[in-house]
């Protein structure tokens, strides 16, 4: 099983993401991951696609948050990337596209095999359903304050 | 033995959060033992519907099936956790 903190690398946590769009947030996010060797090429376009078919924004009771992630091809090693969008960003929510987002916290997934890596969706189940560390991250001031918050949730 | 089918657009990341969220709730409320749960992709769904008592999904299908099917999204969000919780048993008769 991969274990956490091999998924959560400073590198891959982006405060203060200025974006146009939904779309463009994922991009640059993706490019992140992309630059970082952790996904292929192919990935930045399809985790775009996918975003226009299965949309990721889910509305917490705090917080609006966005799971962007697509398949396993597209990914070299599995990896958590995370943006604090400068300005809160429309996404369409998951399940309901008619329904709109304002997304302030981008949390994109490589996921290699989802078995090796139930650790990090565990983690990130609890991050979304807990207020206060979503309200941390949302506030954080540095990547490493992040970067501590998911490997010692 | 009552069987739950949860199905994504890829069939890894929402709906392994979900299975595993509803294993903690249904296993909070003692229902656990009663149920057997299942992932799969939404291209998988159609095929696989009829074998299971109760499907939660995190997508809209363009598809209609003739066993229940639930939206799950509060099971991600938290928020309307418990009513969908209380649907689900209500569905499967637990």
């Amino acid at each position: 099983m991969d274990l956490i903190k091999e998924l959560v690398n400073e590198n891959l946590i982006v405060l203060n993401l200025k974006a146009t769009s939904n779309l463009d947030a994922i991009e640059q996010l993706a490019t992140v991951l992309y630059d970082n060797k952790y996904v292929k090429e192919s990935y930045i376009n399809a985790i775009k696609e996918r975003e226009k078919v299965f949309c990721t924004g889910l509305p917490t009771e705090e917080v609006g948050v966005a799971i962007p992630h697509t398949d396993v091809e597209h990914v070299i090693k599995p990896a958590i990337a995370v943006a604090l969008l400068a300005k809160p960003v429309k996404f369409e929510m998951m399940g309901m596209p008619e329904n709109k987002v304002d997304v302030e916290i981008m949390f994109m997934l490589a996921i290699k095999e989802p078995h090796a890596q139930i650790e990090l969706l565990e983690t990130l189940m609890g991050i979304l359903e807990n207020k206060r560390l979503l309200n941390m991250i949302k506030y954080a001031k540095s990547s490493k304050d992040i970067s501590n918050i998911l490997l010692n949730r | 033995m009552k069987k739950i089918l949860v199905a994504c657009g890829t069939g890894i990341a929402t709906s392994t959060m979900v299975v595993n969220k509803l294993r903690n709730k249904l296993t909070q409320r003692g229902k656990i033992s009663n149920v057997n749960i299942s992932q799969c992709t939404v291209a998988e769904l159609k095929s696989k519907a009829d074998n299971f008592d109760l499907i939660v999904v995190t997508t809209k299908v363009s598809f209609t099936v003739k066993t229940p099917m639930i939206l799950g999204i509060p099971l991600l969000t938290g928020v309307g956790e418990d009513k969908v919780l209380d649907e689900i048993i209500s569905v499967l008769g637990l």
